[in-house]
This record gives C-alpha cells, structure tokens and sequence, in this order.
C-alpha cells in the first residue's frame, strides 16, 4: 500500500505547539505520503489531536509549518483548506438539530451543489457506511446508536469526496463488538477509496488493523515511525512497551477489550 | 356595585388599557431583544466584554424601576414623550435574562459540534446562524419568557410617568382608596402574564422536543 515514491501530501516541518508556556508539540517533522493511511500512535496528552488539528488550521503551530498539498496552512484559506479535509471525531459531533441527511449533506451543501446530487451522493455514502438511505436519512441524531453516529460521522466525512482525511480516535468510544465491525468495514472503505488518511489512536491493536505505517508520538515528540511489521520486531523501548500490550500472539489482532481511554 | 359589576362597566375602558399595556410590553420587548442578542453573542465572541456588558445589564436591574423611570426623564428624545420613556425603561429592565440567556444558550452547547462545524469548513456567520443560535433557541426562549413576564409586571409602574396602560387603574384605585379599581388594573395585568408565561412556555417546550 504504501508507495515509497508518491510525493508528501501532508509535511510536518518542525512544527511546534505551545498551549501557553507548555509545549504540546516539540518540532514534530513528518511526512504523510499521497494515498497513504498514516497511524498516528500515542498515548493521551502526547500531542496527536495537536498534531492533527495542525492539519485543517483548527491550530496554528507556534513555528514550523504544516504543508498540505505543498502548500503551508498558513497560506491556505481556511474554510477551502478545510472543505478539502474530511474529519472524524470521537463522538462524532454531529449537529442535533439536523436530519442524518443534511448532517452528511453539509459540506456539498456548503459547496453549493444542486439538490439531486446532494441527495443522490447522501444516499450513495449512507449505502458505503452501511446505513440503508430509506431507512437512516431522516432521522434525527439523537435517534441513534452510538456506532450508527459513528457511521454517520464518517460518511459526513466522505461526503465532499475530499482527498484527505483526518480521523481522530474516530471508534474509541464504541463498545469493543462494534468497534471491531466498524473497524473492519473502514479497512474496506479505506483500500477502495485512495485517499492520504491521518488516522489517531492510543490502541496498537487498531493501528495494525490498518497494516499502515505507523508514528509514534511520546510527549510532543516523534518516537519513530515503522512499519507494521518492524514495529512488532523493535527493540525500542517504547515500541516494545505497546508491543507487550498486545499479549501473547502479538501479530494478530483480536476482538478482546483493549484499555480504554477515560477522561482527560 | 360589586366587582364583576365595576368590570363590565368600565370594560372598554379596561379593554384599552389592556391594549396599550400589551403594546408597551411588546415593543419593549422586541427593541430588548433585538439589543440583548446580539450583546450576548458579542460576548460569546470577545469574554473581555463579559465584565462590561454584563455588569451594567446588572446594576440597571438594580436601580429601582420608578427611579430608572425618573432618571430617564431628562434624556432629550426619550423624555419628551411618556411611552418612550416607559419602552425604553422596561427593555433596559428586560436586558439582562435576555443577554444571559443567550450567553448560556452559545456557550452550553457541546463544543464537539462547533468544532465539526469549523473542521467542516463553515464560515463564523454560518457556524452562528446555522448551528450555535439554532440550537440554543430553547435556552433563548426561556430568557424572553423570564423577561416578558417580569416587564409585564413592572409596566403598571409606567402609569406614574403618564404612560398609560393597566397601572392606570392601580395608580387611580390607589388614590381613591378603592380596591375595586386597583383589581381593574391587577387582575388584566396577572392574566397577561399567565398567557405570555404559558404560551412562551408552549414554543420553548416544542423548540426542545424537536431535536
């Protein structure tokens, strides 16, 4: 999947934040390659929604910059920059006040596209999440399981069609069951769809579900990146120690509970 | 000459006043509202203006309602007529439920949602109209409740600078020792505000359940 010699679609230079006096990220340089799912591995507090909200100028680094199409963000306009990126949260953020519909619908809607292909394009990415049209389009959120807003989320994500995607523990509130079906359908949207993914999680199991490289990020800071497999075989401590996580049988992801993240 | 007798024979009287009364409240309310929201969502914006704008919706909530009416008086275009001055009296009065409900209602809402909204590519005017002011309507709706409801109160007090409505009747019984014309003014003024309480209170309940 990866392919050595696409050009960087999205380029950390030596991108630094700072919330006040306390640096968040430290000089993060990193390079996400055109069609590539990149897994931005970490724990909580070690910078990766930083380093993501970087990407679509929710942030502005305090030096360095951040190229997305070797443009800096700084020099893009923001709500284009953004109408580009498709963005996934953990709890979805949809709006409560708006039909399944029309929250997949926004950004084609933004962008003023005619009504029929709105609806004709809400339909097809309700079928490519596995929510049935007829039956999701309109209802209201609140209505909802938590994996359907989930599903919903991404498919707002995809609406526009944009060439990127930023996707922020996007399953790591669902129960584990649900979790590994939505992980398991994403693979597949994922490998259909070519598009440059920066995908956060703090849980290795899901990293390499992906089969992605990897970056592992520790305190603001770049630990390395890997691919799936070398990440497996390190001897770097930190790798190691989310290595160990997995238990016994280490290559192969299962369906047990991982540690959740809680809070914070 | 019992009550419901004195009723009915002043009841165009009644009537009128009624009328004029509703019709100070209603413009005061309007002009409180068209000021409150947008200040409440100035102060969303800039928190530097919280202190200001809020301190001084507070300490006019202060000033004792028939001293606001005389300390407006003076004022060149707003004391040369009656029912100016009473306006503008009650939508200072009106102000802050208003301001900081609006306050409440942008600020209570979860921050994932505006965030979705900006990383979607929404400009500041769509985020505001098409998602923060929807969604804190209900919020809203109570703080004009909560206003109306007082403002229809107070503008009784609006007689004493000769601005006509219900106080009339208070003011008049008041003077002439007779309970029966101060009911004529209380009892229109008490229903009114039943009515707005309870069909405010209708629009906000069917904003809530329609999420």
């Amino acid at each position: 999947m990866p392919e050595t010699h696409a050009k960087a679609a999205i380029e950390f230079r030596q991108a630094e934040f700072r919330h006040g006096d306390r640096p968040i990220l430290k000089g993060l340089s990193l390079e996400v390659r055109e069609g590539e799912t990149l897994i931005l591995l970490g724990r909580s507090g070690s910078g990766k929604t930083t380093a993501l909200k970087l990407v679509n100028r929710l942030l502005e680094p305090n030096s360095g910059e951040v190229l997305v199409d070797g443009r800096a963000t700084a020099d893009w306009d923001p709500i284009r920059l953004r109408r580009q990126i498709g963005y996934v949260i953990q709890d979805a953020g949809l709006f409560p006040h708006f039909t399944v519909e029309r929250n997949v619908g926004l950004v084609p809607e933004l962008e003023h596209w005619p009504e029929n292909r709105r609806k004709e394009r809400v339909a097809d990415v309700l079928r490519i999440v596995g929510l049935e049209p007829a039956q999701f389009a309109a209802r209201h959120p609140g209505e909802l399981s938590g994996g359907q807003k989930q599903r919903v989320g991404v498919a707002r994500a995809l609406a526009a069609d944009p060439p990127f995607l930023l996707m922020d523990e996007p399953f790591g509130a669902l129960d584990p069951l649900t979790r590994a079906e939505i992980q398991k359908e994403f693979l597949a949207i994922q490998q259909q769809l070519n598009k440059t993914i920066i995908f956060v999680t703090h849980d290795l199991r899901e990293a390499l579900l992906f089969g992605a490289r990897i970056a592992l990020l520790e305190a603001g800071e770049l630990a390395g990146t890997y691919e799936p497999q070398a990440f497996l075989r390190t001897t770097e401590p930190l790798a190691a120690a989310y290595v160990a996580t997995l238990g016994r049988g280490a290559a192969r992801p299962t369906l047990e509970k991982s540690p959740e993240k809680r809070g914070a | 000459m019992n009550l419901i007798q004195f009723f009915s024979a002043h009841r165009m009287e009644i009537l009128q006043a009624t009328g004029e009364h509703l019709w100070l409240v209603v413009i005061a309310m309007l002009l409180a509202v068209a000021v409150g929201i947008p200040l409440g969502i100035a102060v969303t914006r800039k928190p530097w203006l919280s202190k200001p704008i809020l301190g001084s919706a507070n300490v006019a909530e202060t000033i004792p309602s028939l001293a606001l009416f005389g300390f407006l008086l003076p004022v060149p275009w707003l004391g040369s007529r009656a029912d100016r001055l009473a306006v503008a009296a009650l939508a200072v009065y009106a102000l802050l439920p208003i301001i900081r409900n609006t306050i409440a209602g942008i600020q209570g809402i979860d921050p994932n949602v505006r965030e979705a909204a900006r990383a979607m590519g929404m400009t500041d005017s769509q985020i505001l109209f098409r998602v923060e002011l929807p969604l804190s309507v209900p919020v809203l709706l109570a703080g004009i409740r909560v206003a109306t409801v007082w403002t229809i109160g107070i503008a009784t007090i609006a007689a004493a600078v000769g601005a006509g409505g219900l106080g009339e009747f208070i003011f008049r019984g008041l003077a002439m020792v007779d309970n029966r014309v101060i009911l004529a003014g209380a009892i229109p003024a008490a229903i009114l505000a039943l009515f707005a309480d309870i069909i405010l209170g209708f629009f906000e309940r069917r904003m809530r359940h329609a999420r």
